[in-house]
């Protein structure tokens, strides 16, 4: 595709890294921020109440909080554009190894209820919209407000009681059997947690695919083509799917915020070993820097995802990119 | 955020911004029979007025305090004698937690709710009239909230501020503001061009008296539909901190934290986790039908 005017895919890649870039400092500000909103002295959080003063007044020390804001947090973001995201002092770990293995688990878990939610939501949105008002349109929108009211630690609960405990067809717990596991154990044990956190992202999927295709199916050229007696196969798959993508994708990447953020409750219900279920933990027990670096992890993914949405913009619809 | 919020973000049609009272009533009056014709929304409208009866009138509803422990009827199952929906593990009523837990779920999710409506049209009030650096300023910020995935976002604010209801209450305010202010600018800057906006200001009427006389008025509409989509998705969020012990806590309970405490007895007697979660469904599918059948019945365009 040829540049315009210094526009192109290459020109509007540019524009939107850089537009990246403030709002990854603004998130940066909010992650620093998570410990120093906290009433009273972090450290003395951190340490507890079983903590002396000298330990108080060390770690105070080593975590700098007796020098300006400012030179906290710009102490702070070198360290952590150095990859060092501080020390755990409840794990008595380094969090950065501990959040990356923790984020594999939950990428896992994201990506198989992504798929869920596409498999049944994008399906659902097209078969009803191009059977507007039908039994079939209302039976599936019908589900559709339902699942989206469907709390997803509820859910979760259910089919547990269902799958695991009634009919013992599935694992209720964990991401592998307990004496270890391979690839298929895995799927084994992903399947609850992936329905679980997809049912919503699917509800809301179908409903936008469903309101994107409608919107196409009006539109002139749609007419021109079932006028000169393209089949409606063709006309669906040719002409509205094509048109209707960009609104979908839209909604699929807020979907992945959606479920990154339930993946918190999800990993709660399943005890999957992943970020949002030690973020918990880590509040509990005011593990601060852990918290932090399972934030900024998870705020920072899905900056990216929201990039690649935009990017994925240009590449379906060229006239994007010369705005 | 579901699509369905997303798509109430669009402006409304002038709604009683300008004409005589015969028309406004008129128009109200259409939206109303639109409204009723949709069964969906007077579905959710039934669910919504039954759950807020049952949470005004808890105390009458049943003769059990809700803390009241009964050791020797631990999880009852449902229609036991004197129990019509069980007991749960300390014996307690089930009928009398759920009753209660409405209160306190529902009057923490309009509060919320209410909190972030404010806020978020405060902001949008100022970006749009303000326009800007301070239009900059505010919308950058809205940004960066909106970079954070929504539950996330929850969850590290209760992380700075600590579990509670107040801190849980905050956080989920915090995290729906940006929602209230993109949809209130966009009001507000469609409103601000409009002729009758910019004959009074030609007459020399004051900012502040535009602000509020023409342009709010125009807002509450649209702010009106917001709510009802949001309330869902906020007693949603509260319940699920307190299903991760980071909202409501002991003794206090809502209907999170009761779902719980009820993990461990799934085994032998699911209802003590199915009924708190079937009251959160059900309240939330009240809510969505309510706004949805709101935002259509104002805007005939989006449905």
């Amino acid at each position: 595709m040829a540049a315009v005017g210094g526009g192109g895919l290459q020109g509007y890649v540019v524009r939107r890294l850089l537009l990246a870039v403030p709002v990854l400092f603004g998130v940066s500000l909010l992650v620093f921020a998570v410990m120093h909103l906290a009433p009273g002295d972090p450290a003395a959080i951190m340490l507890g109440a079983q903590a002396t003063r000298e330990d108080v007044e060390r770690l105070h020390r080593e975590l700098g909080l007796d020098r300006p804001l400012a030179v906290q947090y710009a102490r702070w973001l070198g360290r952590v554009l150095q990859g060092d995201l501080g020390r755990s002092i409840p794990l008595g770990r380094e969090v950065l190894p501990e959040v990356l293995t923790r984020f594999k688990a939950t990428l896992i878990l994201t990506g198989g209820a992504l798929l869920v939610a596409l498999v049944i939501g994008v399906p659902a949105g097209i078969v009803s919209a191009t059977r507007q008002y039908s039994w079939l349109d209302r039976l599936s929108m019908g589900i559709a407000v339902t699942g989206v009211s469907l709390p997803v630690f509820w859910t979760g609960i259910m089919l547990i009681i269902v799958f695991s405990l009634m009919l013992r067809w599935l694992p209720s717990a964990g991401m592998y059997s307990p004496y270890g596991g391979d690839f298929a154990d895995l799927l084994w044990h992903l399947i609850l947690p992936a329905v679980t956190l997809g049912t919503a992202s699917a509800a809301a999927l179908a409903r936008m695919t469903r309101s994107s295709v409608l919107e196409i199916v009006r539109q002139d050229f749609v007419r021109s083509a079932r006028a000169k007696g393209l089949a409606e196969r063709a006309v669906v798959g040719r002409h509205v799917l094509k048109n209707a993508v960009n609104p979908v994708v839209t909604v699929l990447g807020i979907q992945v915020g959606t479920l990154l953020g339930g993946a918190i409750l999800t990993e709660t219900v399943f005890s999957w070993p992943g970020l949002g279920s030690m973020m918990v933990r880590a509040i509990q027990a005011r593990d601060y820097p852990l918290v932090q670096g399972g934030v900024l992890l998870i705020a920072t993914t899905f900056v990216g995802v929201n990039l690649l949405v935009d990017l994925l913009y240009a590449v379906f619809d060229p006239r994007i990119r010369y705005e | 955020m579901t699509p369905a919020t997303e798509r109430a973000m669009t402006p409304p049609a002038d709604v009683g911004g300008a004409g005589a009272r015969r028309v406004t009533t008129s128009a109200l009056g259409d939206v109303a029979r639109m409204f009723r014709r949709s069964h969906a929304a007077m579905f959710g409208l039934a669910l919504v007025v039954a759950l807020t009866v049952c949470a005004v009138l808890a105390p009458l509803l049943t003769p059990h305090d809700p803390n009241e422990v009964d050791t020797t009827r631990r999880l009852a199952r449902p229609l036991s004698p004197g129990h019509p929906l069980g007991t749960d593990e300390f014996g307690r009523d089930m009928t009398a937690r759920l009753l209660h837990g409405a209160r306190i779920s529902l009057a923490v999710g309009l509060a919320a709710t209410t909190l972030a409506a404010l806020a978020g049209s405060l902001c949008g009030l100022l970006a749009g009239l303000g326009g800007g650096w301070i239009d900059h300023a505010i919308m950058r910020s809205i940004d960066t909230l909106m970079a954070f995935p929504y539950f996330l976002l929850a969850i590290a604010i209760i992380a700075a501020l600590g579990p509670g209801l107040v801190n849980g209450m905050i956080a989920v305010a915090v995290v729906n503001i940006p929602f209230y202010g993109r949809i209130v600018r966009g009001t507000v800057l469609a409103v601000r061009e409009t002729e009758y906006v910019q004959a009074a200001r030609a007459l020399g009427v004051s900012e502040l008296r535009l602000a509020i006389k023409h342009v709010l008025r125009n807002c509450l509409a649209p702010i009106i539909v917001a709510v009802t989509l949001n309330v869902g998705g906020m007693i949603t969020a509260l319940a699920g901190l307190s299903f991760l012990g980071l909202g409501v806590q002991p003794p206090v309970s809502d209907w999170g934290s009761m779902l719980s405490s009820s993990r461990q007895y799934i085994n032998v007697a699911p209802h003590v986790a199915a009924l708190p979660g079937l009251a959160i469904f059900l309240a939330v599918l009240g809510f969505n039908l309510l706004g949805d059948g709101l935002r259509d019945a104002l805007d005939p365009r989006l449905r």
